[in-house]
């Protein structure tokens, strides 16, 4: 159902094309592992365009496509090629789909990603596009939410840091709310979530400016970084972002059974104490970043 | 017709935009490229009473419009209907309508849109709502209210 798509925003996904992404994800979690062997994608070779440095995007994307016997065409380093001379997006991009099957795409103007699909006949994944979508980060953090909770649909999910500016929560926002969920936002009210996000969704979010107000409630707690670029006093973002600081202390106050999510990379917005608590899932959430890839990219190939 | 609307005079051939909302005919005539010497005789009357409050009025000889040039004005003045006049006589009315899909009209207000970086390709935009109008663009997925329109006509 999935072959020959581009994955440029999670909004052109339906809700069974997700599950079907999930339904194999799920398969691929022992081979992205390392513990059962599918070559499946030999002699497919997928390239990644980053006109952004990305480290782990584009690494889990190359683990996704080695563990499948895949090869890889890198222009990690656009001032390298042609780019520098002033080549079009465009053109760039009708080059490069002529040298491969699959071509992921991570670029700093939004929209980058849907011309990238348009000019190339193969499959083509948006890995970012400035502060545009993410498909594949909204489909990993989703997946982490159904296999370590075991559904989306029903859950309370906390969306917790700067979002306003964060393109993680947005695309995640409109996403969890298609599948069900009941979204909590949690916000210092200079950082809330712009209206045209808060229009798409179907069921309105509820707002809360306290951490507190849902920490024994909340099923999934969704933290994002609060940049300290968007405070013009240093104490003011020293203070604001310390109240949604996930400690050891506010973990023991949440449900035994809640998760704590965050895209990384965190800086101070849980502290090192927290890894170890049952709660945590961030690393294993960043794992789950290669059988989506996986998946995604079998899917997209034809080949499951 | 108003008796108001008689104040401007008939035209033999050429079109008569209608019902434009209030102190946007000007605009109107921006988003047609129409200044200077055009040619034509364009007449306008601004703040005109009609059955439903205040109205402008334009009336342009001797030239037609396509249907791009229509969907051009829905953009900014979603009420209007545009009449064709042949020898003096109203031979069709067109009420504009906002495109579903609005291709090369206006430019995406994102300066960070991949369509405002010299790329080989046309602006697009889906309507999102007519009314408040909204529009989302295709590739940045931002949305634009009518005031960002009118000031993003290409």
């Amino acid at each position: 159902m999935l072959k020959g798509r581009d994955i440029v925003s999670i909004s052109d996904l339906s809700i069974e094309e997700i599950e079907r992404i999930f339904e194999v994800a799920r398969k691929m979690v022992p081979v992205a592992r390392g513990e059962m062997k599918n070559e499946n994608l030999r002699g497919h070779i997928l390239a990644n365009l980053f006109f952004e440095p990305s480290t782990r995007t584009r690494l889990s994307f190359e683990t996704a496509m080695l563990r499948l016997g895949g090869s890889i065409l890198d222009f990690s380093n656009p001032s390298a090629t042609s780019i520098a001379k002033g080549e079009t997006l465009a053109d760039t991009v009708r080059m490069v789909d002529s040298y491969s099957d699959v071509i992921v795409i991570r670029h700093p103007y939004e929209g980058a990603a849907r011309l990238a699909a348009e000019f190339a006949e193969n499959p083509v994944i948006n890995a970012g596009d400035g502060a545009g979508q993410h498909p594949t980060q909204t489909l990993l953090d989703m997946f982490t939410m159904v296999e370590e909770v075991g559904r989306i649909n029903g859950l309370n999910i906390a969306l917790i840091g700067d979002l306003k500016y964060g393109r993680t929560a947005h695309s995640l926002a409109i996403a969890l709310d298609r599948m069900g969920a009941k979204i909590h936002l949690v916000s210092p009210p200079t950082l809330t979530m712009p209206t045209h996000i808060l229009r798409r969704m179907n069921q309105k979010p509820a707002v809360h400016e306290k951490l507190e107000d849902i920490v024994d409630l909340a099923d999934v707690f969704y933290v994002t970084r609060i940049q300290k670029e968007r405070f013009p006093d240093p104490t003011e973002y020293i203070r604001v972002a310390g109240s949604y600081k996930i400690t050891g202390k506010v973990v023991e106050k949440m449900k035994d059974s809640a998760i704590i999510m965050h895209p990384l990379p965190r800086v101070d917005e849980i502290s090192p104490e927290v890894d170890n608590m049952p709660q945590a899932r961030y690393f294993k959430q960043a794992f789950y970043g290669i059988p989506i890839r996986m998946a995604l990219l079998s899917l997209v190939l034809g080949v499951e | 017709m108003d008796e108001q609307v008689l104040k401007v005079q008939k035209i033999k051939n050429g079109i008569v935009i209608d019902h434009i909302p209030c102190g946007l005919a000007l605009k109107v005539l921006k988003i047609l490229g129409i200044e200077g010497d055009i040619g034509s005789t364009v007449t306008m009357a601004m703040h005109v009473r009609s059955k439903m409050g205040w109205k402008d009025v334009v009336k342009i000889e001797d030239r037609y419009l396509d249907d791009r040039e229509i969907d051009k004005i829905a953009l900014i003045a979603p009420t209007a209907t545009v009449n064709v006049i042949r020898n003096y006589q109203v031979i069709k009315k067109h009420h504009v309508n906002v495109p579903e899909k609005i291709k090369g009209i206006v430019r995406c207000i994102n300066p960070k849109c991949i369509t405002n970086q010299n790329e080989p390709v046309e602006p697009e935009f889906y309507l999102v709502s007519k009314n408040p109008l909204v529009i989302r663009c295709k590739y940045c997925e931002r949305e634009m209210n009518a005031q960002e329109i009118a000031n993003n006509i290409i």
